[in-house]
C-alpha cells in the first residue's frame, strides 16, 4: 500500500476518462515529437551533404533544382553545360576545388554519376571493399546500392537510360549495352554517395556516345542525306519521352550546332578508316569495347580529342578559395547558359517553405495537447466531486491535507507521463513508416530513434503544464471542509 | 459578606446543575482517567446560532449515547469532539492531549492514531479493494500495515470471500460492518459513530451495534454514538441529551 498505488487505482477506476486524456496527450506529443525528429534528421542530413560546398555550377534553370539534383541527388538535373565553358570558372584562382559530376543513366533506379576521386574524398567517404574506379566502365558503388541491389565486387551490370523511371528502360528495350564492372564498395557515410554508383566521367560520356551512335545507325542505316532528318525525329520523340530529364540527347536535339558537331565527330571517326561503326551495327558493340583493349584506347583518345570542344558535364561542385568568389564569379557567366547556385541559400529557402508546413503541424499538435490538458483538468475535477467523501474520509483516518493534494497532483502527473510515453511510441512508429516511404521514393532513410534533447525539453514543458492543470483540483482537495462533507445534511 | 454570599450561591447553582446531569444520565462516569473530555465547548456556523455544548467525559471502555432532536447540533458536537471542527472556545482532550490547540496536520495525524470513525453511510475509496480499504487507516497513520489483522477481522464477519471485491459491490449492512472494522484497525482510544444504524433494518442494526460494542471492548476504546435511533436508547445507559 502506498500513495502511488492509490493514485494508480483511482486513474483506472474511470478508464474512459483516463483513456481520453492519455490518448489526446499522446497524439499531441506524438505529432510534435515526430516533427522534431524529422526536422533534426533532415537538417543534419542536408548539412552533411553540403559539407563545405559553396557553389554549384550547372545549367540554367531552377537553382533549387540544381542543388537538389547535384548535391542531394533527389531531383532531375537542370541540363548539361559544356566543359569548355566551365573551364573559366573552375580554373579561376578564386576556386579551390571543383568536383565534376556527369549524370549518366541508372541501374535499377540507382543513379550512375561520372566523377573523379575528389568527390568521395570531399565527403571523407572511404572504400570499404575493393578499390576506386579507374578505367572506363569500372564503378565503385555506395553502401545502400550494394545492400539493396546485391551487387558485389567483380559483378557486372548494364545501365538503363534516364533517371528515376524504373521500368522505362526495360519496357522500351532502351538500355545501353556496355556493362559496368563493380570495382569497389564505399563505406556507409550517411551522405548522398551511399545511394550512388560512381564511375569515371569518361564512362558516362562513352555510354552516351554509344547511345547516340546506335540511334544514328538504326535510324539512318547509313543514308547520309536522311541522317539529319531522322535524327531530329528521333530526338524529338526522345525529348517527349524523357520530359525534363535534362538528358544530353535532348540538349543535342534542341541545339543544332551541338548536334552538327556531334555528327562531325562521327564523320571524323569513320573517315579515320576505323571499322568501329560497322561493328556497332552488328550490335556486339559493347563486347568489342569491353574486351578489346584497342577499342578502349581508341575511345579514350576519342574522348580526349573532343574534350576541349564539345564535352558536357552536368555540374561542378565548387569550393571557394576566398569569399570574393561568391561576388565575382556569378557575373562572369551572366551571358552563358550556366548558373551558379549556393547550396546554403537554397537549403535555407527549402527549409523555410518546409518550415511553414511544420509550423502549421506544430500549431495543430499544440492545440491537441491543450485539449488534453483541459481533459486532464476536467477529469480530475469531476473525479474530485465524486470522490469528496472518500477524500474526507481519508482525512479522518490520518491523511493530512498535504497527503490528499499530493494524491490528486500525482494522478495528474501519472496521466501526463502515460500520455507522453505513448506519444513517444507513436512518434517512433510514425518515423519508421515515414522512413520506409522516403526510402522507396528517395533512397533516404531516417535512422536514429533515440530520445532527443528537444524531446526532453518537450517532456519538461508537458509535465509543467500537466501539474498546472492538476493544481486547481489539488488545491480544492487541500481546502476541503471535511465536517461539511461527512455531516448528515 | 457579599462575596461569600455569591460563592455560596455559585456552589448551590453548580450542585443543582450536576444534579440535573446526574438525573438525566442514569449512569455517572466513575472512571478516573477519562479518554475523552470536553469543557465549555462553544461553536457557531457562519451566520448560524451559537451552540453551547454540555461538558462531556467518557472513560476507557465506556459507552455513551448523544441523543437529541434534529438541529440541536448532535453531529456538530461529534465533529468537534473528533477534531473535524474547531470550537470557538473551550477545550477537548483526547487521551491526555488537548486537540483544540493542535495544528491542522498534527490534528489529522493524531486523529488517525487515536480516533476511529463510523458514519451513517459507509464511504470507501471506490477504486480500492475491500482489503486495501481496510489497510488504508494504517497506511495513512504511518503505521506498518497488518494484513493478518484485516484477514482475521473480516473472517469474523464471514466476509473473507469479499476481500478482493470493490466495496461498491457489497450490501449496505456489509459495508457498515466493514466500516466498523476499518474504524478499529489502529486500536483507537475513542470510537465515534454518527447515526451508525439509522440506514439499516433491525437485523443489520443489531449486528452493527453488537460489532461496535465488541470491537470497542477489544480496543478498550470509549464509544460515543450520536443517534436518534430509538432502538439504541435502551441499550446504552449513559446518555447526553442535547
Amino acid at each position: 500500500m502506498n500513495l502511488f498505488k492509490i493514485s494508480w487505482k483511482n486513474i483506472w477506476h474511470k478508464p474512459m476518462n483516463t483513456a481520453l486524456s492519455v490518448v489526446l496527450l499522446a497524439f499531441g506529443v506524438g505529432i510534435i515529437s515526430l516533427l522534431l525528429l524529422m526536422e533534426e534528421q533532415l537538417t543534419s542530413k542536408f548539412n552533411r551533404n553540403i559539407k563545405d560546398i559553396d557553389m554549384v555550377l550547372g545549367a540554367k534553370g531552377s537553382p533549387m533544382q540544381l542543388i537538389l539534383a547535384n548535391v542531394y541527388h533527389v531531383d532531375a538535373p537542370t541540363g548539361n553545360i559544356k566543359v569548355k565553358d566551365a573551364q573559366r570558372i573552375i580554373n579561376s584562382p578564386l576556386i579551390k576545388e571543383a568536383i565534376p559530376l556527369a549524370y549518366g543513366d541508372n541501374y535499377q533506379n540507382w543513379r550512375i554519376v561520372g566523377t573523379n576521386e575528389k568527390y568521395p574524398n570531399h565527403y571523407d567517404c572511404k572504400i570499404a571493399q575493393g578499390q576506386m574506379f579507374a578505367a572506363p566502365f569500372e564503378a565503385t558503388i555506395g553502401s545502400n546500392v550494394a545492400r539493396e541491389t546485391g551487387l558485389k565486387i567483380g559483378d557486372t551490370f548494364i545501365s538503363t537510360h534516364g533517371f528515376d523511371q524504373k521500368a522505362e528502360g526495360d519496357e522500351d528495350g532502351h538500355h545501353h549495352d556496355s556493362p559496368f564492372t563493380v570495382k569497389g564498395i564505399f563505406e556507409e557515410s550517411n551522405c548522398a554517395i551511399d545511394n550512388l554508383i560512381l564511375t569515371s566521367v569518361e564512362s558516362v560520356w562513352m555510354v552516351h556516345e554509344h547511345a547516340h551512335d546506335e540511334e544514328g545507325h538504326h535510324d539512318g542505316e547509313g543514308h547520309e542525306e536522311g541522317d539529319e532528318h531522322h535524327d531530329e525525329v528521333a530526338h524529338q520523340t526522345e525529348t517527349e519521352d524523357h520530359d525534363h530529364e535534362g538528358h544530353d540527347h535532348a540538349d543535342e536535339g534542341q541545339q543544332d550546332p551541338d548536334h552538327e558537331a556531334a555528327e562531325h565527330s562521327d564523320h571524323d571517326h569513320s573517315a579515320e578508316g576505323h571499322d568501329h561503326d560497322q561493328e556497332g551495327q552488328t550490335a556486339e558493340h559493347s563486347e568489342d569495347h569491353h574486351d578489346a583493349s584497342d577499342g578502349h584506347n581508341h575511345e579514350e583518345e576519342h574522348a580526349n580529342e573532343t574534350d576541349e570542344s564539345e564535352r558536357e558535364m552536368t555540374a561542378y561542385l565548387l569550393v571557394k578559395r576566398n569569399a570574393s568568389a561568391l561576388m565575382m564569379l556569378p557575373n562572369s557567366i551572366r551571358d552563358t547558359n550556366m548558373q551558379l547556385a549556393l547550396p546554403a541559400i537554397e537549403v535555407n529557402r527549402l527549409s523555410q517553405n518546409f518550415g511553414l508546413g511544420m509550423g502549421t503541424m506544430k500549431a495543430i499538435a499544440i492545440f491537441i495537447m491543450l485539449l488534453s490538458f483541459i481533459s486532464i483538468f476536467i477529469s480530475l475535477f469531476n473525479s474530485l466531486k465524486e470522490r469528496k467523501y472518500e477524500l474526507a474520509l481519508m482525512r479522518t483516518m490520518g491523511g493530512t491535507r498535504a497527503t490528499l493534494s499530493r494524491l490528486i497532483l500525482q494522478e495528474g502527473v501519472i496521466l501526463v507521463i502515460l500520455g507522453f510515453a505513448l506519444g513517444l511510441v507513436l512518434s517512433r512508429v510514425g518515423l519508421l513508416v515515414l522512413s520506409n516511404m522516403l526510402k522507396e521514393n528517395f533512397h533516404y532513410s531516417i535512422s536514429n530513434i533515440g530520445l532527443t534533447l528537444n524531446e526532453l525539453v518537450l517532456f519538461g514543458i508537458t509535465l509543467l503544464v500537466g501539474i498546472v492543470a492538476s493544481l486547481l483540483p489539488a488545491v480544492k482537495a487541500l481546502r476541503m471542509d471535511i465536517s461539511k462533507t461527512l455531516g448528515n445534511g | 459578606m457579599i462575596s461569600l454570599g455569591a460563592k455560596v450561591l455559585n456552589n448551590a447553582f453548580a450542585n443543582l446543575l450536576q444534579l440535573r446531569i446526574a438525573q438525566r444520565s442514569k449512569f455517572v462516569a466513575k472512571s478516573k482517567g477519562s479518554m475523552l473530555s470536553s469543557s465549555k465547548v462553544k461553536f457557531s456556523y457562519p451566520k448560524g446560532p451559537e451552540f453551547v455544548f454540555p461538558d462531556i467525559s467518557c472513560g476507557q471502555s465506556e459507552h455513551m449515547l448523544i441523543i437529541g432532536e434534529s438541529g440541536k447540533g448532535k453531529t456538530t458536537l461529534l465533529h468537534l469532539l473528533a477534531g473535524m471542527l474547531k470550537p470557538l472556545s473551550g477545550s477537548i482532550v483526547i487521551d491526555g492531549k488537548d486537540i483544540s490547540e493542535m495544528s491542522d496536520s498534527n490534528l489529522d495525524r493524531y486523529r488517525g492514531e487515536k480516533v476511529g470513525m463510523v458514519f451513517q453511510t459507509a464511504h470507501f475509496v471506490q477504486s480500492l479493494s475491500v482489503e486495501d480499504n481496510l489497510l488504508l487507516p494504517q497506511f495513512l497513520a504511518g503505521v506498518p500495515v497488518d494484513k493478518e489483522k484485516v484477514r482475521s477481522l473480516v473472517d469474523r464477519l464471514g466476509l473473507s470471500s469479499k476481500l478482493n471485491v470493490k466495496p461498491g459491490k457489497l450490501s449496505v449492512g456489509e459495508q457498515q460492518r466493514l466500516a466498523i472494522v476499518r474504524a478499529v484497525m489502529n486500536n483507537p482510544s475513542v470510537i465515534f459513530a454518527d447515526e451508525p444504524t439509522s440506514a439499516l433494518d433491525d437485523k443489520n442494526a443489531n449486528e452493527v451495534i453488537s460489532l461496535l460494542e465488541e470491537q470497542a471492548a477489544v480496543s478498550k476504546a470509549s464509544l460515543i454514538i450520536v443517534t436518534h435511533d430509538k432502538r439504541l436508547k435502551d441499550r446504552f445507559p449513559k446518555q447526553v441529551v442535547l
